[in-house]
């Protein structure tokens, strides 16, 4: 077995004051208990899901350092990242690269695009005179579908907003990075522009060995590329998988009221009318104890309010779901 | 309504239909130091009683510039340079400021993009609610004025303590909904939603779209639904028409387009909807919007279009009836 290239264990973050007797509790547990394993061969696009305040974009900080666990581990081939050397955090910082959802505020739009080029080229070393330096753009480049007469010469905001993400990940390749970490790369680019973002990401996992984690709110384009998936509901995971089954199949009651959720890009399929209409309001309260779904679940039973459910196998797979109603299941985790 | 002879093509469903909202020729600019941005280039579509009409295209196509100009609405340095919008037949454009705003609000309204951000944090959703119906209905008794603003919660589907409650108290999806319901504050036979649930999970997106259907039967109002999504699109409207760089290309019944989408962006539109139901190959375009200020002769979307031909870098192919109700502007069909 080849050694993971990304391990996260019990990976803990909350923000906010400890709570004591005296003051209310004013803590946010952002993510709660997260593992995740990502495998150094063959190349895997992870998808961590989840809506708004779900802790998946507090993930993508930690695993890029940008925020510090309250507890837990990310080992990086082994390494424990928040106690890396000077040097080897450097190496970290190439080799886990970021793409975010509005590139446009990562350019600077003073300089033209080529200077962005230049400046992680210079910084990394990347080649040792102008000729090389030519060369490992126009490959980067070519990897996106840019041509470097195209886009080099020109301002930032004269490319479109499909030109300007297919940079950022043209600049990411250049660095031949183990691992991106992509934040809802393709939530602000129209349908068409989508398909091509997403197709690069799997020819980079394909035919350059890169992983990515793809954090996203958009089941149906993690349906479409991705290995495996990780559903997150306020900090927790409930339920895991390859994404083919859980989508296809899944367990979780609020994954099932996710999915069902998503609008049929069909005319004559209609949703129907027995979406819960206190839904939203009841989605921000929190259960206290025990499984935080418990709110706005259908299938609430008085256990769920006593502990949280550990995460359950289902199917002998690797198929999990953290609910009490696969209880007859092996427990694959617990939690405290 | 009296149906003229040269209607004929249309079905006789939609002859006899009344229109509440005929825009024609639109056509709005921004003014830039290199020149001007053509961010709506003459645009022509109508909106029948009771129906919703889906307006699609990809960001910066002006779907919002589109519909700010039908209330007059849009901002310097942009400007309405040309067209007629006729709403229940009277020009919203030949009208003085104090017509203007007796129109406003009262007979259509707008939702604006992202204005569930722009809520006023330090007025309760009472005042904010309220504010609207009293300029317009000074008369109004303070009591009467709390029964309609209870009345409308309601009929969004908010509980009536929301009444007494900040912004900040609330959820995005209440959000939604108390702008929603400060749209229809006035009873106005149209409202226009800007990307009402774009910022929303899909669960609230779904809560939230619901409450726009709701609505509109309850109230029996025509509505233009802006959004990119076209799933969300599939399941409520009526009609879609579908924009690219400031035109209009096609405009259809939804089934129709969806079943047989005729304009290649359209097309492709269609065939990249990510799936949940099987997985497929990414349809996947090349090619590069044009600059606003300078579109190229002949048709628009030339040069992102897989089946452009000579002619379609000359002449500029007209929005034209193919089928009953199916309007496209290619060359294709010819
Ligand atoms: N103040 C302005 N000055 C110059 N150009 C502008 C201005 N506002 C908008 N534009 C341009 O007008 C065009 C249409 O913009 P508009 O906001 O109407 O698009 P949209 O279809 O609503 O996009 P989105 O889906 O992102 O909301 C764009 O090219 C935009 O860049
Ligand atoms: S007119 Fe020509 S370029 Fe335009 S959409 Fe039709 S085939 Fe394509
Ligand atoms: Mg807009």
């Amino acid at each position: 077995m080849s050694q993971p290239l990304l391990q996260i264990i019990n990976a803990t973050k909350i923000y906010g004051n400890a709570s004591s007797f005296l003051s209310a509790n004013t803590q946010t547990v952002a993510l709660q208990d997260f593992n995740l394993t990502i495998d150094e061969h063959p190349a895997t696009i992870t998808t961590i899901a989840g809506e708004s305040g779900s802790g998946k974009t507090t993930l993508a900080n930690a695993v890029l350092g940008f925020v510090n666990l309250s507890s837990g581990q990310i080992l990086y081939k082994g390494r424990d990242i928040a106690t890396l050397q000077r040097s080897k955090m450097l190496e970290y910082r190439r080799e886990v690269q970021a793409i975010f959802q509005d590139p446009y505020e990562v350019y600077n739009p003073f300089y033209r695009v080529r200077h962005i080029f230049d400046m992680v080229i210079r910084r990394f070393k990347l080649a040792r005179n102008k000729a090389e330096e030519r060369e490992v753009i126009q490959q980067a480049l070519k990897i996106v579908g840019l041509r470097d007469e195209e886009v080099l010469e020109k301002y930032p905001h004269q490319l479109s907003g499909g030109q300007r993400q297919r940079m950022m990940i043209a600049r990411a390749y250049l660095l031949k990075p183990g691992l991106i970490v992509a934040d809802e790369p393709v939530s602000m680019v129209d349908a068409s522009l989508r398909a091509m973002i997403l197709d690069i990401m799997m020819r980079l996992r394909d035919e350059h060995n890169i992983s990515f984690l793809y954090i996203t709110h958009d089941l149906s384009t993690a349906y479409q590329i991705g290995n495996d998936i990780h559903i997150l509901y306020q900090g927790s995971i409930a339920e895991r998988g390859e994404t083919t089954q859980v989508i296809e199949n899944p367990k979780h009651p609020y994954v099932q009221l996710l999915i069902d959720s998503i609008p049929v890009p069909d005319p004559d399929i209609k949703w129907g009318e027995d979406v819960e209409a206190a839904g939203d309001e009841k989605m921000r309260s929190q259960a206290n104890s025990g499984c935080r779904f418990y709110p706005r679940c259908p299938h609430g039973m008085d256990r769920c309010l006593e502990k949280q459910p550990p995460i359950y196998q289902l199917n002998g797979s690797d198929h999990e779901a953290a609910c009490y109603l696969y209880d007859e299941m092996p427990v694959a985790e617990k939690r405290n | 309504m009296t149906v003229t002879q040269n209607r004929a093509v249309e079905s006789e469903t939609s002859a006899a239909r009344e229109k509440v909202l005929e825009v024609k020729n639109l056509r709005i600019h921004y003014e830039t130091p290199r020149g001007d941005v053509i961010a709506v280039n003459g645009i022509n579509f109508h909106v029948y009683k009771g129906e919703t009409l889906g307006l699609v295209g990809e960001s910066g196509c002006g779907k919002s510039t589109a519909t700010a100009g039908i209330l007059r609405l849009v901002q310097p340095p942009g400007r309405i340079v040309d067209g007629e919008v006729l709403l229940n037949g009277v020009d919203l454009l030949k009208l003085n400021e104090s017509e203007l705003r007796q129109k406003r609000w009262r007979d259509a309204s707008l939702i604006p993009q992202g204005a569930m951000n722009s809520l006023n944090p330090v007025m309760k959703v009472k005042e904010q609610i309220g504010d609207g119906i009293t300029t317009h209905e000074p008369g109004m008794s303070r009591q009467a004025v709390k029964e309609r603003i209870l009345e409308l919660l309601t009929l969004v589907g908010l509980p009536s303590r929301v009444y007494d409650l900040y912004p900040h108290e609330l959820s995005g999806g209440m959000k939604q909904r108390v702008c929603i319901a400060m749209g229809i504050a006035l009873n106005p036979s149209m409202i226009i939603a800007d990307e009402p649930t774009s910022a929303l999970d899909v669960v609230v997106q779904r809560v939230v779209a619901q409450t726009l259907l709701d609505v509109k039967k309850k109230l029996g109002v025509s509505m233009i639904l802006i959004g990119h999504d076209m799933g969300l699109q599939a399941q409520l409207v009526d009609r879609i028409a579908v924009m690219y760089a400031g035109n209009i290309v096609e405009i259809a019944p939804v089934r129709s387009l969806f079943e047989e989408p005729m304009h290649p962006y359209t097309q492709l539109l269609i065939a990249s909807i990510p799936s949940i139901k099987e997985r497929k190959p990414l349809k996947i375009t090349e090619g590069l919007t044009h600059d606003l200020r300078n579109p190229p002769p002949g048709c628009i979307f030339q040069f992102r279009c897989p089946q452009v031909m000579e002619h379609c870098r000359k002449i500029t192919p007209p929005l034209r009836e193919l089928k009953p109700e199916h309007y496209v502007a290619c060359h294709l069909y010819e």
